[in-house]
This record gives structure tokens, sequence and C-alpha cells, in this order.
């Protein structure tokens, strides 16, 4: 039983390795199978955690702190089948929207290896296997993001790339500094003994902090380091754009809350007034960016590092409630911004452009696109009773009750700025007739197949999340209860699994 | 010993930065890979740097062992950094190829319009 958690990690290998094969249409099969394994097993994983229960797994029979942990707590099991379905989707989607030749240069395996890592940065309960796990995805995104060498890949992906590796370097000093302080690099080792630390060594272990917040600043995009998105995500297919804006940055979130929230909890407090400052003006940036866009990938890229910053005030606000929050608009953001992304590649699609000046008349052609647009984009202004609203609330509320009126404010005028530039779209995509003289090109039966399902897939299910939010919010409350109060993990680790105290 | 090292590490870390600050494309790299030593350095200074055994059990007791795990660490940081180097000299190599220059402020065609 211990050894199912696993799959996530042997599956995702798998299907990169079996999607090498030469036979194109077995390749996609392959992945699309892996894909859905993938999904299986997470929600299966998702199960058995729902109770708050925590299934540990010490690789090589090594006991903990000495091996490697693969820890599913709530949060990871919430994490992983959200990954889990936005590469099940990608994977139909990308059917159209990634050309034969990309195909051929093994874009299915490289999706596995990308798979791979991100599973890998949600389950790992060891610092240093977090390192390993986030090479492991970025190496696979540099070569996604730089598959088909267009001149502005190329140079968008070398702005990527560089800062990527110089946070990476980042993340390895404070890795090697928590080593020499701590003596260990397992979390739940490290959560205890940081905890019992006096305020003497505090000055170390808060420097040590901010190294990591900077490390997760850069994976993440918070301002002001940000700048490699912008310049970077617009640049490959939109299929890799919607997964990478969808995914990856998360990753960053969600390492910030493992390892910053769980580990170093006194010293954040320290923190708080930075913490609380970058989430405004990361709010505030994102969205002024995504304003002034008139491209559609450029908007939507502007709008992820504005999304960042709401995820960040939640865990700036370092209260249950304000995680929960968190939580709960994570899962909300990479529904939506995925979403988003797949609707605006049917607009390419039909219109040969994301250029919005040239778009127009998609209400019209495509109804049914125009409501999955409209959805998506209430959801992320925050509508109810879609779940950007449930989120936003969430987040308000753990505000308010701490006294942070600053940040409530800054919420919610950049909530209007993102439905002002949702309506941008609208009136300019949607609304207004098409540019003259431009054909709208016919989409293929099967081509209409793979674009509109993953979309409406995942507008559904944001739709459902919105309508059902009470369950939703309390698988959150818990996943955030794990991170807070870090005893059971502990102890599920140390103990239960390892060679105990 | 630990000094010589701090410093040692220092320096490299300084002329990484450096390196990186300048415009040209194999610069940038050179200074990635410097910062990337320099990281290297830095972990080896985690254990006490006396010349101690290596760590095999029963063949040395366990006040001579050295701490094997930041070696560990290293290792794996250097086979990582290789990759990494290896991939970004083939990225810069295509990317002023496509851009017929290797002067990292002329990269801008992703920031304008398309």
């Amino acid at each position: 039983m211990q050894q199912f958690i696993v799959l996530p990690l042997i599956i995702p290998l798998l299907m990169a390795l079996t999607a090498l094969v030469r036979l194109r249409s077995f390749r996609r099969r392959l992945a699309l199978i892996g894909a859905l394994a993938n999904l299986l097993a997470c929600i299966a994983l998702l199960i058995i955690t729902e109770t708050g229960n925590i299934q540990v797994s010490q690789m090589g029979g090594h006991p903990a702190p000495y091996g490697i942990s693969l820890v599913v707590d709530p949060l990871s099991a919430m994490m992983l089948t959200i990954t889990a379905i936005i590469l099940f989707t990608s994977v139909i989607y990308s059917r159209t929207a990634i050309d034969a030749n990309r195909e051929r240069f093994n874009y299915y395996p490289l999706l596995g290896c990308l798979l791979l890592g991100i599973n890998l940065a949600f389950m790992t309960g060891d610092l240093f296997t977090l390192y390993v796990a986030f090479e492991i995805m970025l190496m696979s995104s540099f070569v996604l993001l730089t598959l088909g060498g267009e001149r502005g890949q190329l140079e968008g992906g070398l702005k990527y790339v560089i800062l990527n590796v110089v946070g990476s370097t980042v993340f390895l000093i404070a890795v090697g500094l928590t080593y020499a302080v701590a003596g260990t690099l397992n979390l739940a080792d490290l959560a205890q003994r940081l905890a019992g630390v006096g305020p003497e060594s505090r000055d170390m272990t808060t420097v040590l902090a901010g190294l990591f917040l900077l490390a997760f600043g850069i994976k993440a995009a918070i301002f002001p380091l940000f700048f490699w998105l912008p310049a970077s995500y617009h640049t490959p297919p939109i299929a890799i754009t919607a997964l990478f804006g969808g995914l990856l940055t998360k990753v960053g979130v969600y390492s910030m809350w493992r390892v910053l929230v769980m580990v170093f909890p006194n010293e954040l407090v320290v923190l708080q007034p930075l913490l609380l400052a970058l989430a405004m003006l990361t709010m505030i940036t994102g969205v002024l960016g995504a304003v002034a866009q008139m491209e559609l990938r450029r908007l939507l890229s502007f709008h992820i590092i504005s999304q960042i910053g709401y995820l960040l005030m939640g865990t700036a606000l370092l209260t249950e409630a304000g995680l929960a929050g968190a939580v709960f608009f994570m899962i909300h953001v990479i529904l939506a911004k995925t979403a988003l992304f797949y609707i605006s590649g049917i607009a390419y699609e039909a219109q040969g452009s994301y250029d919005l000046k040239k778009l127009g008349g998609m209400r019209k052609m495509h109804p049914g696109v125009a409501l999955l647009f409209l959805l998506a984009a209430f959801s992320l202004a925050g509508l109810p009773p879609l779940p950007g609203f449930w989120a936003k609330l969430l987040l308000i509320r753990a505000a308010l009750e701490i006294g942070q009126y600053g940040v409530v404010a800054v919420a919610l005028v950049v909530s209007l700025l993102t439905m002002y530039s949702m309506v941008k779209i609208w009136n300019e995509a949607f609304w207004k007739p098409p540019a003259a003289g431009r054909a709208a090109a016919m989409l293929t039966r099967d081509d209409r197949r793979s674009l509109f399902i993953p979309a409406s897939v995942l507008v559904i299910l944001i739709v459902v999340v919105g309508l059902f939010a009470e369950p939703m919010i309390r698988l959150s409350s818990q996943a955030a209860r794990s991170i807070m109060e870090p005893a059971l993990y502990v102890e599920s680790v140390l103990v239960e699994n390892g060679v105990g105290e | 010993m630990l000094i010589i090292f701090a410093i040692t590490a220092g320096v490299v870390f300084a002329c990484g930065v450096y390196l990186m600050l300048r415009r040209s494309m194999v610069r940038l790299i050179i200074g990635l890979s410097l910062l990337t030593y320099a990281v290297n350095l830095l972990i080896f200074s985690v254990d006490d740097l006396s010349t101690r055994a290596a760590p095999i059990i029963d063949a040395v007791s366990e006040e001579q062992m050295a701490d094997p795990l930041p070696q560990a660490l290293i290792l794996t940081a250097i086979v990582i950094s290789f990759g990494m180097l290896a991939f970004s000299l083939a990225l810069a190599y295509r990317a002023s190829q496509a851009a017929q220059t290797d002067n990292i402020d002329v990269l801008q065609s992703t920031d304008r319009d398309m």
C-alpha cells in the first residue's frame, strides 16, 4: 500500500519512455493513456488522503531522515490531481495545437518528463529532492519552450533559461546553508528542529527564509522577479503556453507553502511586511501590464503574475484562513488560466491571429466558445457563483480578520482591473464585427473536437467547483491545516516510518 | 582554512556575477557556470574542512568520518549544472545565429509587437 504512492512518478516516466516510439498515432495514444493513468492514480491518492491521512514512502527502505521520503498529504494530493487534469486536457489539445514537426521531435516524451518533475516536486519530503525536481521540471520546460527553434522562442527561451538557472542557484545556496545550520534536509525533521531554534540563531534562519523566498519568488514570478515570464511565455505554441501558464509558476508557490510556511513559520513573521508589500506590488504590476496589452497571449501572461499576487497575499497573512483561501484560489486559477489560454488558442485557429485588433466576430462564429470564455473570464475576475468569487471572498475575509486593510483594497481594485481587461478581450475578439478582409479558417471536425473538449472540460470543472464550493473549501482548509500545523506531517514521516525519536 | 575557502567562494561568486552583467552571450554563460562552481565550493565548506577519513562503516570510527552528504549533494549539483551548461550553450549558439549577434541588449524582438 505504501509503495502505491510512487505511481505518479512511475507513470510519467513510462509515458515519457513509451511516447518515444516512432509511430505517430501510437505516440499520441500512448501519451493519452499515460495521462489518463496518471489522473486515475492521483484521484485515488486524493480519495485516500481526503480524510486527512498522510501517505509516506521511504525510498530504498532507508528510514527518515536519512533516506528520501515521498509524502502525500492533502495539499500534495490536491496539487497532483489538478496537475493531472490539466496535463490530460493538454494532451488532447495538443492534437491540433502542436504541429507534426514538433510532435516528431519528442513533444510527448517531454510532456512526460515535465509531469515527472512537477509530481516529484509535489511529493518530495526532502529539500534536496525538491531541488532535483525543480531541475527536471525546468530542463523539460526549457526544451518545450524552445522546441521548434523560431527566433522569438530562442530569444525568449534564453531569458527564461538564464533567470531560472540563477533562481536554481539561489535555491541551491539556501539548501547548502540550511544543511550547515540544521544538519538535515528532511522537511519533517527540519520543521521539528527549527521550531526549537532559540532567538539567538533566529537571524541566521531568517536569512535562510529570505533566500528561499528569493529562489521561489523567481520560480513563481513575483514582483520584482517576474521579468522572464512576459518575455518568454507568449513565444511557444499555445498548448505549451497554456500548460506553463497553468502549472509552472504554481509549483513555485506550492514550494513556498511547503518550505517557508511549514518549516520557517517564526521567520515568516519577521518577513510578513515584506511579503504583504510584495503581494500588493505583484498584483498591481501584473494587472497593469495586462491592461496595456493588445495581444491575447501577452495579456494573459501578465494576468498570471497578477494572480500570483493573490496567492502570495493568502500566504502572507500567515493565518490558516488565509492559506485556505490561497489553496482554493490556486485550484481556481489553474483551471481558469489554462481554460483562457485554450480559448485564445481556439480564436487563433479560427482567425489566424492573437492580436485583439485583428480578431472579431467570435460571438457569432462560435457562440459556444463565447460562452466558455465568459464563464472562465468571470471566474478569473471573481463574479459569483464562480470559484474566483469564493476564493477572493475567503482571502479578503482572512485579511480583514487580522486588520490588513491595505491589501484588501489592492485586491479589490485589481479585481476590477481584471474585469476591465477581460471585457476588453470580449469586446475586441467576440463582440465587434470581424475585421474586413479576414477570411475565417474552417476548423475540421477533428480540430473542433480536440480544441473544444479540453476547454469545455475545464470550464465545466470551474462551474462545478463554484456551485459545490463547500466541499472544496473544506478540502482547502484541510490542506492549509496540514501546512500550518505540521505536527501530523512530522509524526507520519519521522515516527511511523523513520527511526523515531 | 575555512577563511581561505570563504574568500575563494566569494571571489568566484563575484566573478560570475560580473560576467553575467556583461552584454556578451558567451560571457553570460561562463558567468553562469562560475556561479554554479561557487555554490559547489559553498556546499563543500558545510562540513568542516579538516582531513577526515572516507565514510566507510567498520573501516573508520564514526568520529573520524567526513560527512558524506555535502559531497553527494555537490556530485548531483555538478551533474545537473553540466547538463544546464550544455543546454544553454546550444541555446545561445542557436539564438546568436537567429539574431545575428551575441549582444544580449539587441534581443528584444519578443518584447515588441510581432
